[in-house]
């Protein structure tokens, strides 16, 4: 089944994606036929058990990987489409990742951290500092900038990753299991600060996760199983 | 041009995150180093030996110097020439002359056995009967300690290279000449040259000693310049009296050295090579370590919009200056441990003993370098190539 395959003026489409993953002879399809509609400004879960391909979905969004079939526009752009360095070049323009694992640079500092996608960009170095300050004002650790990622707590490490995910301000904020690696209390205020983003910002996010507790946080979840996308939960 | 700019800017991102985490992979940096530094070290180390020994040979040279041999002689061990021969070479156009006469001097050559300081085994040590224009045509030759030989005197004067290297050379001991033992009355230095590894005497007590007649071996000139040379080799090829073989003296002892450079080039190289191919393993191992450590950090950069191209670039940079750095370990332990090391070795043409000092060069440390470099080439492409392509999805969640 679709999940809301009316909707126009998406800001992701996804159109009759297939992914194939070969293991040796095997072929493992883990998308099938799948579509789907992400309005601009939306806060939308994934969810769905393992192995159900949500991490995949995302990534395709995200343009960490290609469809083996169908085509996925996020803004107006075929990432099938695109050569690996516009990928690359796309990616680091529209998309903000936020992992499961923070995925911080251990040698860098904090704010060193959120600069990262800014080094891709044509800013000078007093207006990368500037928008590492906002970011980190956002995810309310200014007063940890200089800290190292060994050195705060798991929920200080994932407000960097959505620091760093939202430092360049980006058409699309795709969230892996933000809070898997995190306990309950952590985990709310991840969730309190996403639903912040979407809400006072407008930020459009997707969010891959298994637990209902944060699902319950965005504005719509679709669920996943078996390559198919459903508006209603795995019986 | 923008474009470039972020290029580079990712580069150098990539770059300075990898040399930050050096220190997490320390052992197998200090190994990759370590084995780098031992392939230029060994490769510098063995190199000085033929530098050195060429410079000694190429200091002998003098632009105007030329010698003249036998016909078919490729040394003077094995050339032979007599009194009036070696006039007819003296009074040839083109050589110098000063009061005393042509600046020719007809020289014999014998080997005596002395014991090396080093080993206490026997060397053939080479004594050579000059003429008194000999200290005209070896203008750089110098007594340091003692005095010269007194001409028709049974008495020797010694190199200071040979002094340093044999036993018995010092000034008051005699050595074994034949059947007759001779003082040391002198120690000279010839400016490094190949006269330093050698005893001198009056040639004609020397042919006396060794029942030679009146004959030589050769006939060192010094000529009027440098350009008269052709003048002089043609007068001398062109005399149906003489069947002689007339070299500039820089050809003589470029084809005296010949022999053993190729051999100690040769040998350099074979083992430099052989152990550039550990130090290869050994940055592979330490670049794929680098990979493999920090599989998610490069994944992470490339979903963040770093290139896979930056991503090559920058891991290809960390194994150039790891290889650098070992570059220029070895090259300075090579140039501590082995410029200026005096040694004496076989001159495979004359069957004699030169002494000569190991000359770590420029020219070397740029060549050992540029090993270094190679090394870390060939060990990192192959790590940096596999992380660009290094699929970024799974790599993100690589623990």
């Amino acid at each position: 089944m679709n999940a809301n395959p009316s909707s126009n003026g998406a800001l992701v489409q996804v159109e009759g994606v297939e992914k194939v993953f070969h293991r040796g002879a095997e072929d493992i399809h883990v998308l099938a036929d799948l579509h789907l509609r992400v309005p601009a400004g939306e806060f939308l879960a994934l969810m769905g058990p393992s192995g159900s391909g949500k991490t995949t979905l995302l990534n395709l969004i995200g343009g960490l990987d290609r469809p083996s079939k169908g085509a996925v526009l996020v803004a107006g752009e075929r990432l099938d489409q695109l050569s690996d360095r516009r990928l690359a070049a796309w990616r680091a323009r529209h998309i903000g990742f936020v992992f499961q694992l923070y995925n911080l640079m251990p040698v860098l500092t904090a704010e060193r951290n959120v600069e990262l996608p800014l080094l891709l960009t044509h800013l000078s170095r007093a207006e990368r500092r500037q928008h590492v300050e906002t970011a980190l004002a956002v995810v309310g650790l200014s007063h940890r900038a200089t800290h190292y990622p060994r050195t705060l707590s798991g929920g200080e490490q994932q407000r960097v990753g959505i620091a760093r995910g939202i430092v360049t301000d980006p058409t699309l904020l795709l969230c892996d299991e933000p809070t898997g690696d995190l306990d309950r209390k952590a985990g709310d205020e991840i969730l309190d600060l996403l639903q912040a983003l979407n809400r006072s910002h407008g930020k459009t996010i997707i969010m891959v996760t298994h637990d209902p507790h944060a699902s319950a946080r965005a504005a719509r979840t679709v669920y996943l199983n078996k390559g198919q996308l459903s508006n209603e939960p795995v019986k | 041009m923008a474009g470039l700019i972020n290029w580079f800017s990712q580069i150098g991102s990539i770059t300075k995150f990898g040399l930050m985490s050096l220190p997490q992979r320390r052992g197998a940096v200090a190994a990759t180093v370590l084995g780098i530094a031992g392939v230029v070290a060994v490769l510098v180390g063995v190199l000085s030996i033929a530098a050195g020994f060429r410079q000694a040979m190429s200091v002998s040279a003098s632009p105007d110097g030329a010698i003249v041999m036998r016909n078919g002689a490729d040394s003077e061990m094995v050339s032979g020439l007599s009194r009036e021969e070696t006039r007819l070479i003296a009074d040839a156009p083109g050589v110098a002359r000063n009061q005393a006469g042509p600046l020719a001097s007809a020289e014999l050559l014998v080997l005596i056995d002395l014991p090396k300081r080093t080993t206490g085994t026997d060397a053939n040590v080479p004594l050579r009967g000059v003429e008194p224009a000999a200290l005209q045509v070896r203008q750089r030759l110098k007594i340091i300690q003692g005095r010269m030989f007194d001409w028709g005197k049974d008495e020797v004067i010694v190199g200071c290279g040979a002094a340093r290297e044999f036993t018995g050379l010092q000034i008051g001991s005699n050595i074994k000449v034949g059947r007759y033992e001779w003082p040391v009355v002198g120690i000279f230095s010839a400016n490094g040259s190949v006269a330093e590894s050698e005893i001198w005497s009056d040639a004609k007590v020397l042919q006396d000693a060794y029942h030679r007649g009146d004959s030589f071996q050769s006939v060192h000139v010094t000529l009027d310049s440098p350009g008269s040379f052709r003048a002089f080799k043609d007068s001398l090829t062109a005399n149906p009296q003489l069947n002689v073989k007339v070299l500039r003296q820089s050809e003589f002892y470029a084809e005296q050295s010949e022999t053993l450079t190729r051999l100690i080039t040769t040998l350099g190289f074979l083992i430099a090579f052989l152990m550039a191919i550990g130090a290869v393993f050994g940055a592979l191992n330490t670049m794929y370590s680098a990979v493999a450590t920090r599989t998610r950090e490069i994944a992470t950069l490339r979903a963040l919009g770093f290139g896979g191209g930056a991503v090559v670039v920058a891991l290809m940079f960390e194994s150039l200056l790891l290889a650098l750095a070992g570059g220029a370990l070895g090259g300075g332990l090579a140039y501590f441990a082995f410029n200026n090391f005096h040694t004496s070795t076989m001159n495979w043409q004359s069957f004699s003993q030169i002494t000569f000092a190991f000359r770590v060069t420029p020219a070397l440390l740029v060549h050992g370098t540029a090993w270094a470099a190679a090394i870390g080439f060939a060990g990192g492409l192959f790590p940096a190539i596999r992380a660009a392509r290094l699929p970024i999805a799974p790599a993100l969640r690589e623990l």
